[in-house]
């Protein structure tokens, strides 16, 4: 039973970061329109530049972290800008090679800046691990945990109530009406960028914290896939849901089965999974249903 | 964009459907044929292994645009496939003895097979859905090379002996060169024709617009499926001609970033024309010996530059294709179409 739980909440961490990159990943989509197989290396670059400000310029956890924040959303600005705003209007396959393009173009920058060795991040949480219900359970997975929360939950308040939430919204449910309105589209696009990479360098900021920093850990953007899929597409809830589900579900199945067969049951599991879940429900638990139109 | 020369009067329907407008094109095609032919006695060996790699590139891709090119379909699974047919072919060459030729038929097939299953999803799915379900069917795929050790080797590999035909045993560059070169022209016929036929205009109407294909009569869910199996019929015979290349394939060869490599062959290239994805498997297979030379020659003056290598070149990849993507949507083939143009026009360009 132990095996369980700690399984559970180590999944629970995961899926939260997962969590977070879906989130980035459904607001790109459900605004733009853009699919972005780069949501990986913006969180790549998050824990980089938050690593660096730490170890290089001793700069305290805390402002790192603010202003890791603040180059972020610069940087998803700037992408916007030089890369996607021209592709606006362009068939899909185009947009995806393009993220793809931008992936392995951001993956090379960083090898070149950081090198391709794991570096760690100086202590910064308590390292003595805190008894939960009976089971040990380090500091940074709580930490993390609940500053992923809090980070959900601050958006989901930035949707429903600030002006820019509300115009994002407004041009994912319909850009016509809401160019007509006087909603500047062009704005909403790079916002949505902006907070895209804000929200994936707070997960790679606790990933790191967790399991040192390397190029590797852009991984996760294609693991974002089976969660943004199991909770729909252009769902902001679903997203938050869907990661927490395969976060957890990935971890039991590499609990239990990966002794089994020998490992590697946790990398394939969720794709299994999501074709499982695309073949039955093609829009996810949340996702809005395309109609077709001739 | 097709100047026909003054004079050239096409009479009939036969005349209109040929491969051929004129008999110049032909002769053209006949030299440059003619010349691939005697090319490897002037040649080095470094330049024969470029041209053997763009050999089994050039079928990969042009059974990847059959797929994405033609029918619309997006694939990110395309290297997992070409890992079937190279290991199918690996593996039954070792097993049952057969002519290293029938080997790679029966890669072909066993590729066409599994790519068709994984195309079943794409009755339900289209766009970035499809896309997404391929994506797993490479992650899939990949982690099966790995686990299935009675067949594939694990990551140890998998290794064949070399290819033999009439006796002679194909185990260099020159030789190898005939076997790629003949491969890549059938293959490239076979698909230049396929065009040409029902399926290929079923092809084409399910990617310019499905519904009204449907009306008309055209059955989508076969014809997606054909075209996955015809797609992963080219990337198991360039995976089996990869297996008598290399003689020991391991799952390396196979990943996400080969399945990337290959999409961006044909959007460089040009999206559903098969002259088009020979110009982007070319350039894809070049660009990075041209980045090593470039490398190579710097690192006279900067010590680390061959150490930062292999992030310089896939940031160089990723840039290439960014900047295609932006500036030159429609490929290398619009381009050729461009200078083709010129050609005909000069000094009256309009």
């Amino acid at each position: 039973m132990e095996l369980f739980f700690n399984l559970l909440i180590t999944g629970l961490v995961v899926g939260s970061i997962y969590a977070l990159l879906a989130l980035g990943f459904t607001l790109i989509y459900k605004s733009t329109g853009v699919v972005n197989f780069a949501q990986g290396e913006l969180l790549l670059i998050g824990a980089y530049i938050c690593l660096h400000l730490t170890v290089s310029y001793r700069v305290p956890f805390i402002p790192s972290f603010i202003l890791t924040f603040i180059f972020m959303f610069l940087f998803g600005f700037i992408i916007e800008r030089i890369f996607l705003r021209k592709m606006i209007g362009e068939p899909i396959i185009s947009i995806i090679m393009l993220t793809i393009g931008l992936s392995s173009l951001l993956k090379s920058v960083v090898q070149i800046f950081w090198g391709t060795d794991t570096r760690v991040f100086p202590k910064v949480f308590p390292s003595e691990p805190v008894n939960l219900f009976g089971i040990k359970v380090s500091q940074v997975y709580i930490y993390s945990v609940i500053s992923v929360a809090i980070s959900l939950v601050i958006f989901s308040v930035f949707f429903k109530k600030s002006k820019a939430g509300v115009a994002m919204r407004a041009v994912a449910s319909d850009q016509q009406a809401a160019l007509s309105m006087g909603i500047e589209i062009k704005k909403v696009f790079a916002l949505a960028w902006a907070i895209a990479a804000v929200v994936s360098a707070v997960g790679g900021v606790f990933v790191g914290n967790i399991n040192g920093v390397n190029t590797n850990l852009s991984q996760f953007g294609l693991k974002v896939f089976p969660a943004v899929i199991l909770g729909g597409l252009d769902s902001i809830s679903g997203a938050i849901i869907g990661g927490v589900i395969i976060g957890i579900l990935e971890n039991l199945v590499g609990g239990y089965v990966d002794p089994l067969i020998g490992g590697g049951a946790k990398e394939v599991f969720p794709f299994i999974f999501m074709i499982i879940v695309l073949m039955i429900k093609p829009y996810g638990l949340f996702g809005t249903e395309e109609v077709e139109k001739v | 964009m097709n100047y026909v020369n003054c004079g050239n009067f096409k009479t009939s329907y036969e005349k209109d459907f040929a491969l051929y407008q004129t008999t110049f094109s032909k002769v053209v095609l006949i030299i440059f044929l003619v010349l691939l032919f005697l090319f490897p006695f002037v040649a080095t060996d470094y330049l024969l292994y470029i041209f053997n790699l763009i050999f089994v590139s050039v079928i990969g891709a042009v059974g990847l645009n059959i797929l994405t090119g033609a029918t619309g379909l997006i694939s990110l699974g395309h290297g997992a496939f070409i890992g079937v047919g190279a290991y199918a072919a690996g593996y039954f060459y070792n097993t049952l003895h057969v002519n290293f030729i029938v080997a790679i038929l029966f890669g072909g097939l066993a590729a066409a097979f599994i790519g068709s299953i994984f195309g079943i999803p794409s009755l339900r799915l289209k766009g970035l859905y499809l896309s997404i379900a391929t994506l797993a069917a490479q992650f899939i795929l990949e982690f099966l090379f790995v686990r299935m050790e009675g067949i594939t080797g694990g990551v140890t590999g998998l290794s064949v002996d070399y290819a033999k035909i009439f006796g002679i045993e194909i185990d260099d560059d020159f030789k190898f060169y005939y076997l790629g070169l003949i491969f890549c022209i059938l293959m490239t016929i076979f698909a230049v024709n396929i065009m040409r036929t029902r399926i290929g205009r079923a092809f084409l109407s399910i990617r310019d617009n499905y519904i009204a294909a449907e009306v008309m009569g055209v059955n989508i869910f076969q014809y997606k499926i054909l075209s996955f199996a015809i797609s992963s019929f080219y990337a198991g015979v360039a995976g089996g001609l990869w297996t008598f290349y290399t003689t020991i394939i391991t799952p390396e060869h196979f990943t996400i970033g080969v399945s990337i490599q290959y999409l961006s062959m044909i959007i460089i290239g040009g999206l559903g024309k098969v002259l088009g994805s020979i110009f982007g498997a070319v350039f894809m297979t070049v660009l990075p010996e041209a980045l090593k030379l470039i490398s190579d020659f710097l690192s006279q003056y900067y010590q680390d530059i061959t150490q930062l290598f292999a992030s310089i070149r896939e940031g160089v990849f990723g840039l290439v294709i960014i900047l295609f993507l932006m500036f030159e949507p429609e490929g290398l083939y619009r381009r050729w179409k461009l200078i083709k143009a010129y050609w005909k026009l000069w000094p009256f360009s309009y």
